[in-house]
């Protein structure tokens, strides 16, 4: 690991000011990616500033429409949190199905949905629900924020703060894990929502994060497994690679939508 | 260690015919193992541990190619580096400096030796597998050491490599060395081909299948490591190393490859955090150490990052194999041929060309009376990490080949796996096999009628119906393997082509008190040891497991020994301490008939004490102990003062574990995921020391052998040799949620040729579950044959192939 600085700063302006100020300097919220790439010399920040000591980047808020949360609240403290369970109790379930309890304990949401890789979980519920990435700066559409592979609309130095999800009128989450390191091959977020029926895919996109409009149409006429039975996302869109192939990603597409939706509540 | 739990509750598993009838006493009891406490509580100490005054640290700069040559290398900029204590490569190390040695001679077909390249320290003009030692690094910190070797400026000149065994044999193969322009070691056979061919003319049905033993990689908890230790004072080494045998590693690095005088060489293998076999080997890395810490002159430590472990630690398996199994119309098996390509990777470990060979072609009657079996071995070199002896070594690829056989055979002709099985076991002992062994005992339809009723195989057809209306497949596959532990006798292996003895050394030291010390040439890296052999003396001589202590893994401490591997442990270093400890009671006898003013003859030995027979005249043990060491009244005129023997044991054959194992699995068809629904195993494992133990060993290899059917699979990458699974991102272990809670159980039919009438355990599960695990994925969806891993999208594809 090459030497860094390290700040800890208490607001949202101050770690805005300092990462302004830094040639390359990274925000650390959970570390569960960024610290394993610096051990690996794959990643050499100037400076790491962290912000485990922003108190408004914390907690869980519920308004009438939408749940908000923090960024640097854990996946293990949305998993269990009671307004998450009961509002969106898909959002809770795909929590407690990232990585191991020991990445939950750190991990955290915004961190997550940062980084956008293309086989994390966070960004299927974000896409899914067609949730606001609310920033140091703006509101971004989760459409208009998965950009591709590790890329997001972020610029650069702009935070992540929280995350709105609207509560939805069922959500469902299944994931087909990855034996050896727990990511999704393939995970699909389904979700009624007030603006229709959302299909969102992780893990298998060849340019990550991505919606499925056919199945979406479907399940706008009906809401069932039934319905979206016979609608593979092409191969050619898929991922391939030491794990999967694309078409077995494609037939798993299917499968994980119509579990999905059959376990939304 | 003051107290040892014994479990209230009586064993009520292993109930046999020969399994001692409620006896007291530490044999055949669950006892809880001694050193968990330390090793449970934070105070084992590993050789990452050791901490030596003024040590420096390593850092190895690897390939990061598959193949090339190299041109020159440019330490001058790591060598200036902040910290830096000394940077070598291949040209420094001397010329009377050795490669690695390979301690099994294979004689081929041709009557030619194996080829033999050598396995330099630190590469030599050329680099031939991703992860090759390149160049060593000292410095006063291991990350100095690491900043300083991105310093080093290697000049490759990258070669076309072949990773896969299958290919690498082919026409227009890169040659990986001069020695062996097509990449064969060699190509050995074993048994009578014309007899086999033979069979084939009339038989009623053959079956046939071609498949992958897939590569693993060993993953022992505690990474390989080492601490390297100079002393001016008396010209000597210490080295600490993470190894399963560290007098071979002393005998090997001495005598062969650094040309030290043995005796100033100590090699101290403290607690070791699991080996699996990949810790038995002399490696480069700990002999490099050893060698530059006088130049260096500090101690040099180094501990394997994860990652090195995966790209430099020995492998496992990689066979790729065709074989045939000839049978009459009633199901009896005529003959048996198979002709395997068994990858040797870049270089010869130290017992890699054993393992695909003895280890492996001799096991292929399994349980069976086939007449006539042939096996011809071709290996061959491939840009990889070496291969091996990893859990099972050898016999788990044969078991795979000959149960994997006998369950599609049984598809093939309608026969019940089990009655296929019946039609064709071995009844009768001694058993010579048409593949150089004798088996001496066993009973194979005790296990197989067992595991039937354990697993109830009755129930299935319902939990299958049940399954399916699930949506879900069910299948049930057996698996009835052999193994050979405790390899051996010495003087047959040397015939064979062993370079080394297989025997093991025990050493009773009792104390003036009474307490005892064990010093065992066998090494513990997980096996329990130090409660096993601990149970073993507290039985013979009658006296508390506290007052014993076992040592093990210093060279500077036990005479001789040839440490763990093989499952040998209990049957040939138990052994020797067992004769070492009839030597005590034996002199204990004359002490004690001196003390009491009889003839020895008089004296039996019971209980600890030593009693005039038909008496209740006795001396107990201590005080026979302390008359030894204290000898005012003592027949000084006839016997040596002193109670310390050593004894030293060479087996008259290999024992034979074997068992059943039978696997319910699970699939999802849509998905092809599958899970193992139940996992029974009942082995026959001959006597029994401690059944929480052995419990724990099965369930370990049945995880590991899981583990190797479901989810481990090596993949280098076909065009460039880079290992593409070299993380646990990629390398699937199997974790606890992967395999149920296991139904096990013993038979015992006891070895015949040691005292303790003991066989081995260590590596039954990883032998057995692979083709168990198979056999019931084929029946759950209804195919011949999956390839291992098998993976969800194997089993998917298998389905819709199918479809």
């Amino acid at each position: 690991m090459n030497r860094f600085g390290y700040y800890d700063p208490t607001s949202v302006q101050k770690a805005v000011g300092i990462a302004a100020d830094k040639a390359e300097g990274r925000y650390l919220a959970g570390g569960q990616t960024l610290l394993p790439t610096m051990r690996l010399r794959l990643n050499a920040p100037t400076d790491l500033i962290d912000l485990g000591q922003i108190a408004d980047l914390r907690g869980i808020k519920v308004d009438g429409s939408s749940i908000t949360i923090g960024a640097m609240v854990s996946h293990a403290e949305v998993s269990r949190a009671a307004e998450v369970v009961s509002k969106i109790p898909a959002l809770a379930e795909l929590a407690g199905l990232i990585g191991d309890a020991q990445v939950r304990n750190r991990g955290t949401l915004g961190g997550s949905i940062a980084n956008n890789d293309p086989a994390a979980d966070y960004p299927a519920a974000a896409l899914g629900l067609g949730a606001t990435i609310n920033t140091s700066k703006r509101k971004i559409a989760a459409d208009a924020f998965f950009k591709g592979l590790f890329e997001t609309a972020l610029s650069t130095g702009e935070l992540i703060t929280s995350v709105s999800f609207p509560i939805p009128k069922k959500a469902g989450y299944a994931k087909f894990k990855n034996p050896a390191s727990r990511f999704a091959i393939v995970g699909v977020f389904v979700a009624q929502t007030a603006t229709g029926a959302r299909v969102a895919v992780t893990g298998a996109g060849a340019g990550g994060v991505f919606r499925v409009k056919a199945m979406e149409d479907a399940l706008a006429k009906s809401w069932s497994p039934q319905a979206v039975r016979g609608i593979l996302v092409p191969a050619g869109d898929l991922q391939s690679d030491l794990h999967a192939s694309a078409d077995y990603r494609s037939q798993l597409v299917l499968v994980m939508a119509q579990r999905a939706i059959a376990n939304a509540a | 260690m003051n107290d040892v739990h014994v479990k209230d509750k009586p064993d009520t598993k292993g109930k046999t015919a020969t399994a001692p009838a409620a006896k007291s006493g530490p044999l055949g009891a669950r006892i809880e193992r001694k050193e968990d406490v330390r090793f449970l509580t934070g105070a084992g100490q590993y050789t990452d541990d050791v901490a030596l005054a003024n040590q420096s640290y390593a850092y190895f700069l690897r390939s990061p190619h598959a193949h090339a040559r190299i041109r020159g290398i440019d330490t001058t900029r790591a060598k200036a580096a902040p910290g830096v204590l000394g940077v070598f490569t291949g040209a420094d190390l001397p010329a009377a400096v050795g490669g690695l040695p390979c301690g099994w001679l294979i004689t081929g077909t041709d009557g030619k030796p194996m080829k033999e390249p050598k396995h330099p320290l630190l590469a030599q003009g050329k680099v031939r597998y991703v992860g090759d030692h390149v160049a060593l690094v000292v410095a006063e910190t291991a990350v100095q050491a690491k900043d300083a070797a991105e310093m080093i400026d290697v000049d490759y000149e990258a070669l076309p490599a072949v990773v896969d065994v299958r290919q690498a044999a082919t026409k227009g193969a890169p040659a990986i060395h001069d020695e062996a322009p097509d990449n064969v070691c060699y190509v050995w056979a074993l048994g009578d081909k014309a007899a086999v061919d033979a069979t084939f003319k009339h038989a009623a049905h053959v079956t046939t299948l071609e498949f992958v033993n897939n590569r693993l990689i060993p993953n022992a908890i505690e990474p390989r490591a080492c601490n390297a230790l100079y002393s001016r004072h008396d010209d000597s080494y210490t080295l600490y190393v993470s190894n399963q045998n560290p007098h071979v590693e002393r005998l090997l690095m001495t005598a062969f490859v650094l040309g030290l005088p043995e005796h100033k060489v100590r090699v101290i293998a403290p607690d070791v955090g699991g080996g699996f076999g990949s810790k038995i080997y002399l490696y480069a890395e700990e002999t490099v150490c050893v060698w530059a810490s006088k130049i260096v002159g500090r101690p040099i430590k180094w501990t394997a990052e994860r990652t090195e472990s995966f790209l430099s630690d020995a492998h496992g398996r990689d066979h790729y194999t065709r074989a045939e199994l000839a049978l009459d119309k009633d199901g009896h098996f005529l003959g048996l041929r198979v002709q395997t390509s068994a990858a040797m990777g870049a270089y010869l470990s130290t017992f890699a060309s054993c393992i695909p060979t003895i280890l492996y072609a001799t096991l292929l009657a399994g349980q069976y009376t086939t007449p006539a079996i042939h096996c011809e071995v071709t290996a061959i070199f491939t840009n990889t990490s070496p291969v091996d002896a990893y859990r099972g070594a050898g016999r788990p690829e044969a078991t795979y080949v000959v149960e994997r056989l006998v369950e599609t055979a049984a598809k093939e002709t309608g026969l019940a796996p089990a009655e296929i099985r019946r039609r064709n076991f071995i009844r009768t002992f001694p058993y010579q096999t048409p593949v150089a062994l004798q088996y001496d005992t066993g009973d194979y339809d005790a296990c197989l009628d067992g595991a039937i009723e354990l697993a109830d195989v009755k129930g299935f057809a319902k939990r299958k119906e049940e399954a399916a209306k699930r949506g879900k497949l069910r299948g049930l596959g057996f698996c009835s393997y052999i193994e050979a532990c405790g390899i051996a006798p010495s003087n047959v292996a040397g015939a064979l082509g062993a370079r080394a003895g297989l025997f093991e050394a025990g050493e009773v030291r009792v104390h003036p008190t009474g307490k005892v010390t064990v010093f065992t040439g066998s090494h513990s890296h997980g096996q329990g040891h130090e409660t096993t052999f601990a149970q073993v003396v507290a039985d013979r001589l009658g006296i508390p497991m506290d007052d014993i202590d076992i040592v093990h893994g210093d060279t500077g401490r036990i005479p001789f020994g040839m440490g763990t591997y093989g499952s040998r442990s209990l049957a040939v270093g138990g052994t020797a301490i067992v004769k070492a400890v009839d030597k005590i009671v034996a002199k204990g006898r004359k002490i004690a008939a001196h003390l009491m003013e009889v003839n020895d003859a008089d004296v039996e030995f019971r209980d600890g004490k030593f009693s005039v027979k038909g008496t209740d005249k006795n001396v107990p043990f201590a005080q026979v102990a302390l008359t030894a060491y204290v000898p005012h009244n003592y027949p000084l005129d006839k016997l040596e003062p002193g109670l310390d023997e050593t004894a030293f044991y060479d087996p008259a054959n290999f024992t034979f574990p074997a068992g059943t194992h039978i696997c319910e699995v699970e699939v999802d068809p849509e998905t092809g995921e599958t899970k193992i629904a139940a996992f029974t195993a009942v082995d026959d494992f001959g006597n029994i020391v401690n059944p929480m133990i052995v419990e724990g060993q099965v369930h370990g290899g049945l995880t590991q052998g899981i583990g190797q059917a479901l989810l481990e699979g090596c993949v280098y990458d076909k065009d460039s040799g880079q290992l593409l699974t070299a993380t646990y991102m990629d390398y699937a272990m199997p974790r606890a949620s992967d395999v149920p809670s296991f139904q096990v159980d013993t038979r015992s039919t006891p070895c015949t040729h040691n005292p303790l009438g003991v066989k081995g355990c260590g590596e039954a599960g990883a032998i057995g579950a692979p083709a168990a695990v198979i056999n019931a994925i084929c029946d759950a969806i209804g195919v011949k044959d999956v390839e291992m891993p098998a993976t969800s999208e194997r089993v998917w594809r298998a389905i819709r192939a199918k479809a």
